[in-house]
């Protein structure tokens, strides 16, 4: 296809495993013109798809959107949980995002699919299963360091109902495993010995980062705005999932929950802080029917394709 | 001969490196495997091959790793079926009457009459369901707000089937095709003083709203025997506000072992304007007259109150 009747997609967030994963299953589509930014790791590609490193809370991001005539926004690019100061956080993934959205306005972007997460539903004892996209979120209750993850959800439904000709979808993915994959479960499971709360053992979902792509690809192909949870339709509790990823799990006393915190706090694991600790004490289950009906989604790797590569990673360390 | 010795080094190094990695590996998985030790144990134990029979026959939808959303599990299942058999068939003695009325597969909604300050009746009827000779079935529990915070209680109570009272739970399990037990009096059933036992107590619209609009049966319960378990004179309610419990009841520390008489009655379905308040109030009427109707068929049924 002519390069100027391809469609132009830009992917933030480049760097990062799962942009990656998005960006080359677009590259096989053989349809698009990839634009890939990211503002953390640089990223390498071969010299179909353009790169840029930079913020996309600071101005000169503009250029990237007056430069190419963008049709549609893919935006994963975020800062995750743990990794930086709560501010900074909240200058990228709320600020940040806002001004994406303000130039997709400006320059006309037709698509928008922006990746939220299942944190912002918080973890609490009272939470049913199978919770559907209209549940509150509550995740603000659990800590204040989850109210940027809370409230760019909020703003982009408001773009998303205010300017229907942004055709946005939300997805809220369940906890995402796989090679490359940073976040809290990832690195958790990725440890050797385990830590979990004594006598607490919620109920998962887990989703390898390439179904995920492939989720965001279909929702991106075929825009029907709106807010999904994405799944895959397996169950499995806290507890077991460490096993079968190879690890020994570690008890932390659950009571009282101030001395199981201050527990946390000691242990200094990054990836376990004391403000996610109620997602690996209560159950978030989410029900991905209204994904899986609109898309026709299937999730390809199944639990056990998923820990084996984690069990796998651990036998081939001696530490 | 640096290079030979270099060489003999560095293969004794890589050696080693490789048999700490190889012990590491082994020890992990002995623990692992340590972990899993006592259910192994209890299930060896306790459960005979009869339950297991009963446990695979039960229609169910769950993951390729044994779960369900809700948690359940039928390994654990096992063990509590086990345990509650024993109970229900020596200590309770029970009896239960019109078994066939439960439907084999599908939807249902078992409502009951509550009774005995704690939730025996409840375990009673799951026992009766998950033996049921005409098709056993996988009993779902709802169960108190708090349990959710009290360590491995609430994962065992999970993995046999229950789980936490909510409107979305009941109603995304039934559309999941399970058969759930409620009772609709709560705690002001299973709360009464022994002066009140067998009169039914209010019963909310909710579960009549949610069997129509999904569309499932709701199976009559009456049970006889709970209340003579652990007969209160009444609560100390200032007690129960300092705990933060429903009820401290003036009673016996133990459930005496009286016989009980479960009393299954035809499905009734139910359809209906959901948003007319007067109607579900004459449906909710029309159920506790069934329940009502079976209390007193179990009554008289019964004996002495404790042969």
């Amino acid at each position: 296809m002519d390069n100027q009747k391809k469609k132009k997609v830009l992917v933030t967030g480049a760097g990062g495993a799962l942009a990656q994963r998005v960006i080359n299953k677009l590259k096989l589509r053989r349809e698009y013109e990839i634009i890939g930014v990211g503002f953390k790791e640089s990223s390498y590609f071969d010299d179909t798809i353009i790169n840029y490193r930079i913020d996309f809370s600071k101005r000169g991001f503009e250029m990237v959107f007056r430069e190419h005539q963008l049709d549609s926004v893919i935006h994963l690019g975020r800062i995750l949980l743990y990794d930086d100061t709560p501010s900074r956080r909240y200058n990228v993934n709320v600020t940040g995002s806002k001004k994406i959205f303000d130039l997709s306005l400006k320059y006309g972007v037709k698509n928008i699919i922006v990746l939220s997460t299942f944190y912002v539903y918080g973890a609490h004892p009272y939470n049913p299963s199978l919770i559907d996209e209209m549940f509150p979120l509550k995740a603000s209750n659990n800590s204040s360091h989850l109210a940027d993850a809370v409230e760019l959800e909020y703003l982009s439904s408001l773009y998303m109902l205010k300017y229907p000709e942004l055709n946005t979808s939300i997805l809220r993915p369940c906890n995402i495993l796989g090679p490359g994959i940073q976040n809290s479960v990832s690195l958790l499971l990725n440890r050797k010995y385990v830590p979990c709360l004594l006598g607490f053992s919620p109920i998962m979902q887990f989703l390898h980062v390439d179904d995920l792509a492939e989720a965001i690809v279909l929702a991106y192909e075929k825009p029907e705005p709106g807010v999904y949870n994405v799944v895959s339709e397996d169950w499995l509790p806290y507890q077991k999932a460490i096993k079968m990823a190879g690890g020994v799990p570690v008890p932390i006393p659950p009571f009282p929950p101030s001395l199981s915190k201050q527990i946390v706090r000691r242990m200094n694991i990054k990836e376990f802080p004391d403000y996610l600790l109620n997602y690996y004490k209560y159950p978030v289950v989410l029900d991905g029917s209204l994904f899986r009906n609109t898309y026709s989604f299937k999730a390809k790797y199944s639990l056990t394709d998923i820990f084996d590569y984690y069990k796998r990673q651990k036998n081939l360390r001696i530490f | 001969m640096i290079r030979t010795g270099l060489k003999v080094l560095a293969n004794t190094v890589g050696r080693s490196v490789s048999l700490i990695q190889k012990a590491e590996q082994r020890m992990r998985e002995e623990l692992v495997q340590s972990t899993e030790l006592i259910p192994e144990v209890l299930r060896k134990v306790l459960v005979s091959d009869e339950i297991k029979e009963l446990v695979k026959l039960m229609p169910k939808q769950i993951g390729d790793h044994g779960y369900d959303p809700w948690g359940y599990h039928p390994d654990t299942a096992e063990i509590g079926l086990a345990v509650l058999k024993a109970i229900y068939d020596y200590y309770f003695r029970v009896e239960s009457y019109g078994l066939e009325n439960i439907p084999k597969n599908g939807s249902a909604f078992v409502i009951s009459n509550h009774s005995g300050q704690l939730p025996i009746d409840g375990t009673l009827i799951s026992t009766a369901l998950a033996t049921n000779p005409h098709g056993p079935r996988a009993p779902r529990v709802m169960i108190e707000r708090f349990f959710p915070t009290v360590p491995f209680v609430y994962t065992f109570l999970t993995q046999v089937g229950a789980i936490i009272g909510d409107p979305i739970n009941c109603i995304k399990m039934l559309e999941n095709g399970e058969i759930i037990i409620v009772f609709p009096e709560g705690i002001r059933g299973s709360g009464k003083p022994y002066r009140l036992r067998y009169q039914l107590q209010y019963m909310g619209t909710g579960f009549v709203r949610i069997a129509i609009q999904t569309k499932s049966p709701i199976v009559p319960v009456g049970v006889v025997g709970c209340e003579e378990t652990i007969p209160s004179l009444g609560s100390i309610d200032p007690l129960a506000r300092l705990l933060a419990i429903p009820y401290v009841p003036i009673a016996v520390p133990w459930p005496l072992p009286a016989k009980v008489i479960i009393n299954f009655g035809e499905p009734i379905y139910l359809e209906g304007d959901i948003d007319d308040e007067n109607e579900m109030i004459k449906k909710v009427d029309f159920v506790k007259e069934q329940i009502n109707y079976l209390i007193q068929k179990g009554l008289k049924q019964r004996g002495k109150r404790f042969l």
